[in-house]
Formats: C-alpha cells, sequence, structure tokens
C-alpha cells in the first residue's frame, strides 16, 4: 500500500518560509488583541461622554438659590386677629393665614428684584411662623427660594452677550438678578426640596421626591410576586415537570416572553387590571403587577440556571439518606442557588426600575403634584419623571432631568453592587 | 441492630433479588439477575465497566427512582418487604439502605451538621446532647473522631478526598442503617486512602450488610466474602469470594480475573 508514497522529508523549522509562517502568526495575534482593546476603549468613551454630560448639565439640579428678604409677620396683613391667635386653636388661625399677600408685599421691599420670588415662597413664611407663633407682628429676615429664571442665572445657565431675543431671558430679569447680587441678597444652596417634593408645574419647586416613593412602592409590589412566582416555577420546572413536549413547550415560551418588547406587557396591564379587573389607574399595584409580569421569565430564567448548576452529588446526598423531594429542594437545591437566584432576580428588579413603556400604557405618566400615599394611589416612577421633565418646555427642567437621570443612575448602581456582593458572599465553593 | 437474631445469621438473606429487570428506556441494562445478600457480610460487585453492576446497586434503595425513563421489574425484598410495593416508603427505605457514592459528596456544611443531618431529618435524637452522641459515635465508627473532634464547625468539604469519603460514610451509618450500599467508594482516592477505607468497611461488616462495586479485583478479593460477577447485564456468577478468585466456574469470570478482557 505505501510502495506509491513518497518518502517523507523531515520538517525544515528553521526555513524561510516557516519563519515567516510564525511571523504571520505572531502579528495576526497582536493585530487581534489591539482590535479588542480599541473596542474596549470606543466602548469605555461612549460610557465616559454619557456620564459627563449628564453629571456636567445635572450636578447644579441639586442646587437652588434663594434671596433674602425682610418680612413683617403684620396680622393684619396675614388676615388674622391676634387675640385669635393666642386663643386656644391659634394655630388652626395660624396655618389659614394668607401668606401670599405677606410675601407680595416683602417682595415689594425688592425693588426692581420685586417680581423674582418663586410662587411658592409664602410657604418658607408660613412655616417660619407655625414654627415660632412669637414671630407674629415682629420683622424677620429670610432666605426663600427665587424664580427658576433668577436660579439659572445665578448658576450662570444663560449666554448674556447673546442678543436679546435668542437668550431666552428678558433684560427685565438679567436687570433684577444683577441689583439682587449686587445687594448681596443671594446665595445658592443645597435644594432639599428636590429630594423630597413631587413633581410641580415650578422648576424650582419639582422634585422626585414622589417618583422615587413611587418607584418604592411599585417595586415592592413587584418583588412580592415575581419574586415567590419565578423561583416556584423554576424549582417544578427542574424538580418536578415531566420531561417531554409540555416541558419543551413551556421552556420555549418562557424563553420567548423574556424576549416580549416591554410595552406589550403594558398593553396587557391596560387591558386586563384596569379594564377588566378594575384595579385602580396609575397606581403603584397595577404598575407592579405590570412589570412583575415582565421579569418574571428573566427570574424563571435565572433561578433555572442557578438550579441547573448545583451538582446531582448533593442530590444524591440528601436523597441517599432519606431525605424527601421537598427537603431536598428546600434544605440542600435552594440555599445552593440563592446567590444566582438574587442575582437573577436583582437584574430583572434593577430591569423593572428603569422601565417605562409599559407603565406609559397603565397610566403612571399622570402629572402628579403630591406624594403617593399608598398602593393605590396615583404615583409615578422615577424614569417616567425623567421622561417627563425631559419633554418639558421649561428651561429649568434641563438641570432636573439630568438630576432626575442621575440619581437613577446611583441606584441602579446601588443594587447592582448588592448584586454582586451577595453573588460573591453567598457563593460557595466545592 | 436486627430486632430478629435469626436476620444476623448468614444463612438468611437481608435482602433478596428475583428475577430483576432493568430498563432505561427501551434499553435493557439488567437482565433476569436474581440475588441474595446477607448481614455481616461483604458482598461485592464485579465486572466490566457498563455491565449494570452500578445500575443495580442503585435498585436496593430504589436511587433509580429519581432517573428518567428507569424501569425496574422483578421483585426485591429487604426484610421479606418488597422495596417496590406501593406501601413502602421510599425515604424510610433510604434510610434503612444507606448509600456511599463514587465520589465523596460531603454537604457544603459543618462537619457536624453533615452528620446530623440525617438524624435531624428522621427525628432520631431530641435533644442537644442526643445528637452529640450521635455524631460522635458515627465519627468513630467511621475512623474519623480523633481527625476531626477539634474542628466539628469547619466545612466538609475542606477536608481531604479520603476524610471526606469517610465523613459521607459517618453520615450513612448515623442514621443507622441495616444495610450500606457502596458505588466504587474508593476510585477517586489515592492508595492510602484507599485502605484506609479498606480497613473501616472490615470494621463496619459485623454491624451491617455491606454491598460494594469496584473495579478492582484486588480491592474486591481483600474486603468482601462474597463476590458477583456481572457481564452484559446479567449475573454471570455469584459465590463466595475464595471460590470465585480461585475456582471460577464460568469461562468469562475466569477470562475477567485473569485480566483477559474488562
Amino acid at each position: 500500500m505505501s510502495s506509491v508514497l513518497p518518502e517523507r522529508r523531515p520538517t525544515d523549522w528553521a526555513s524561510p518560509a516557516m519563519q515567516s509562517r510564525i511571523a504571520a502568526r505572531y502579528r495576526a495575534e497582536r493585530n487581534f488583541r489591539r482590535l479588542g482593546a480599541a473596542a474596549l476603549v470606543i466602548a469605555a468613551s461612549f460610557l465616559a461622554f454619557l456620564l459627563f454630560t449628564i453629571v456636567r448639565d445635572g450636578w447644579s439640579g441639586f442646587l437652588r438659590t434663594e434671596a433674602k428678604v425682610e418680612v413683617t409677620f403684620t396680622p393684619a396683613t396675614l388676615g388674622v386677629d391676634p387675640a385669635a391667635v393666642s386663643g386656644p386653636d391659634g394655630k388652626a388661625v395660624l396655618a389659614r393665614a394668607d401668606y401670599l399677600a405677606l410675601m407680595n408685599e416683602a417682595a415689594k421691599g425688592l425693588g426692581p428684584a420685586s417680581g423674582t420670588l418663586s410662587d411658592a415662597a409664602w410657604l418658607g413664611l408660613r412655616d417660619q411662623l407655625l414654627a415660632d407663633p412669637a414671630l407674629l407682628g415682629k420683622r424677620v429676615t429670610l432666605w426663600v427660594p427665587v424664580r427658576s429664571t433668577i436660579d439659572l442665572l445665578a448658576k450662570g445657565k444663560f449666554d448674556l452677550a447673546a442678543p436679546a431675543d435668542s437668550r431666552g431671558v428678558s433684560d427685565r430679569e438679567v436687570a433684577a438678578w444683577r441689583w439682587l447680587e449686587q445687594q448681596g441678597r443671594l446665595r445658592t444652596g443645597f435644594n432639599s426640596a428636590f429630594l423630597g417634593n413631587a413633581d410641580s408645574t415650578e422648576p424650582e419647586l419639582a422634585g422626585i421626591g414622589g417618583a422615587a416613593l413611587g418607584s418604592l412602592f411599585t417595586l415592592f409590589i413587584t418583588i412580592i410576586i415575581a419574586f415567590p412566582l419565578g423561583v416556584l416555577s423554576a424549582v417544578w420546572l427542574e424538580e418536578y415537570a415531566p420531561k417531554g413536549r409540555l416541558a419543551d413547550l413551556i421552556e420555549l415560551s418562557i424563553n420567548n416572553l423574556a424576549a416580549v418588547p416591554s410595552i406589550i406587557f403594558g398593553l396587557l396591564g391596560l387591558a386586563f387590571f384596569l379594564n377588566i379587573a378594575g384595579l385602580p389607574r396609575s397606581s403603584p399595584l397595577v404598575g407592579g403587577i405590570t412589570l412583575a409580569l415582565m421579569i418574571m421569565p428573566v427570574i424563571v430564567i435565572a433561578a433555572r440556571v442557578a438550579i441547573k448548576a448545583v451538582p446531582p452529588s448533593i442530590r444524591d446526598a440528601a436523597l441517599g439518606i432519606g431525605a424527601s423531594p421537598i427537603q431536598v429542594v428546600f434544605q440542600h437545591v435552594l440555599p445552593l442557588a440563592l446567590p444566582g437566584i438574587m442575582t437573577g432576580t436583582i437584574i430583572g428588579i434593577a430591569r423593572a426600575l428603569g422601565e417605562t413603556a409599559p407603565l406609559l400604557l397603565i397610566g403612571m405618566r399622570a402629572f402628579v403634584t403630591d406624594v403617593p400615599q399608598g398602593l393605590t394611589a396615583p404615583a409615578t416612577v422615577l424614569p417616567m419623571q425623567v421622561f417627563l421633565w425631559s419633554d418639558d418646555v421649561q428651561r429649568g427642567f434641563v438641570e432636573k432631568t439630568s438630576a432626575a437621570i442621575l440619581v437613577l443612575l446611583v441606584i441602579l448602581i446601588a443594587m447592582n453592587s448588592l448584586a454582586i456582593h451577595l453573588r460573591n458572599r453567598f457563593e460557595r465553593r466545592w | 441492630m436486627n430486632q430478629n437474631p435469626a436476620i444476623g445469621h448468614n444463612s438468611v438473606p437481608k435482602m433478596t433479588a428475583r428475577n430483576v429487570n432493568v430498563f432505561y428506556g427501551q434499553k435493557q441494562a439488567i437482565k433476569d439477575v436474581s440475588i441474595d445478600v446477607t448481614s455481616e457480610h461483604v458482598t461485592a460487585f464485579i465486572g466490566p465497566s457498563g455491565c449494570g453492576k452500578s445500575t443495580f446497586l442503585r435498585c436496593l434503595n430504589r436511587m433509580n427512582d429519581t432517573v428518567d425513563g428507569a424501569r425496574v421489574e422483578g421483585r426485591i425484598e429487604l426484610d421479606a418487604q418488597d422495596i417496590y410495593a406501593p406501601a413502602m416508603d421510599v425515604v424510610q427505605l433510604r434510610a434503612r439502605v444507606g448509600m456511599v457514592f463514587q465520589k465523596p459528596n460531603p454537604f457544603p456544611k459543618s462537619i457536624y451538621e453533615n452528620v446530623a443531618y440525617g438524624p435531624r431529618i428522621h427525628g432520631l435524637a431530641r435533644a442537644k446532647a442526643d445528637m452529640d452522641n450521635i455524631v460522635e459515635s458515627a465519627l468513630r465508627r467511621a475512623g474519623l473522631w480523633d481527625e476531626v473532634k477539634d474542628r466539628l464547625g469547619e466545612s466538609g468539604t475542606a477536608m481531604s478526598g479520603g476524610q471526606q469519603q469517610r465523613l459521607c460514610i459517618a453520615r450513612a451509618i448515623a442514621v443507622d442503617p441495616e444495610v450500606i450500599l457502596m458505588d466504587e467508594p474508593c476510585s477517586a482516592l489515592d492508595p492510602i486512602a484507599t485502605a484506609r477505607i479498606e480497613e473501616l468497611i472490615d470494621e463496619l461488616r459485623g454491624r451491617y450488610a455491606i454491598v460494594i462495586v469496584t473495579h478492582n479485583m484486588q480491592q474486591a478479593a481483600r474486603v468482601s466474602q462474597k463476590t458477583a460477577f456481572f457481564h452484559l447485564g446479567t449475573l454471570v456468577e455469584y459465590d463466595d469470594t475464595s471460590a470465585i478468585f480461585t475456582n471460577p466456574k464460568a469461562t468469562r469470570t475466569k477470562d475477567y480475573i485473569t485480566g483477559r478482557y474488562g
């Protein structure tokens, strides 16, 4: 058989052809490494650009400009009777007083800048007097928030060199701001209202407190529904489901469900929870159930992978000394699968936290000016607040939008860090 | 221990199998096997890979129930009780017929918890002191007590392979079984750890019926009193170990133990 085959010559590893092949291999290796590094640099610079613009536009959203005003708590202006104030329900009388008139009175003292105080500045006056009723009739100096335009001027957000008709701020406002600055009546401080308040038509009063609480309520509902349902489904599918066509069909459906565009879940929520079940519109309850449906497939898939990863030898060991199937699941498989299940769940919840589309359809884009009082009260959520503000024509909302994105990002990063921490903390090796 | 003194006697079988057939789907893994396992004896199952010896072993405590598509026909009895009867409680059966696996598989828990787990789920100890006694005696019988008595709180998975396997034996005997099934218990261990396990099997023989599956014919010769030779799913020969190794009746047995194939 080998008679027709020529004798094989020994390989010459030092030949020029061989050497050039080796050099080419090294070159390909180097180029590939550079290509990978370049891809990473491009991706990282996109991310850096995104973060940079958001931080640049957003950090001033956490600050607020206030003006110093002198206020005399004149009972006549307030429309209260000093005798009634010292009476038994003096607080109630004071709470009903006409602070708006008092504020307008005080604003006159600002001369050319009399129109610069925020519409809600009177709230500060009321709080001051309610905290100390003895101030009635006395003259005090107070810091109250200014209108958004003055706030933005103080933060240097306008290009004052531009022509008056294109710079977005009138000469009168600029003059008023200059006057306040010269008088030393302006200061910029931390904007606690931004973190505590709900939405408002005035940028200087708008806050993300309402949306944050709405997100919290919504996610609470999402977790208590999606986690047990998802984990129990995964346990049943992995441990009890008979293998066959039905199991394959269920598996296929779950994988498809995880890839369904989220707005479809919004349509389902609208059609079923609002129209058929009659649950309250715009509420965290309906939002939470809708998002739970959306992230449940994610949890089922993550939990199944985690359960599959538990070595069969552990199951054998437990069964071999007479553990019942339920004991095997709850005392061995689930504890070992928990880090993986937690990671999947937190990633699902982080997705739910950033979701807007399905909530649009169930009415959570409502303009809600109160911090939600419960699970059935109208509410909005953080990403929805970003969406609403980004849509607003007022210039003051630009920085609020970026500031809200920053809050959302901080929460997302915190949740993902928690997921990583839990995974590392509880992961067991064997 | 046995309530009936007669059961401990060599002639009375602890477990009997009659005309056992096992199928995985369409494929028949065990063909018409009948065998008796007696107390105070070590019975070795030998045979080439894929001969069905492990499959048959897993029938004796119904571990094949967890395998999809596995079907067992015929009759297997423990103390004259059909273990595949509907009235048989599998949980109780597996407590009475313990198992040690090929790869040491301690739970990722403390050494103490590994041993205490079985007694706890079967409610064998009421007080903490009772449990401590059970754990200590099981670890002593498994020859592990002196090595681990000062570190019972450490993870069972942090020990060496041989210690892990003895921990698994301690875990099995902590529930006070009557039969212990061992599926190639030394195949993942070095020779020193193997020798230690073999000694242990010899010590345990007085108290339990032991069935051991092994690839290693020297091991079968050293530790067992009875040997069953499986080939292609059938039981070729079952006799005293000395008879199998010195004077096998079947040609196939003879070829296998002399290294002609396997």
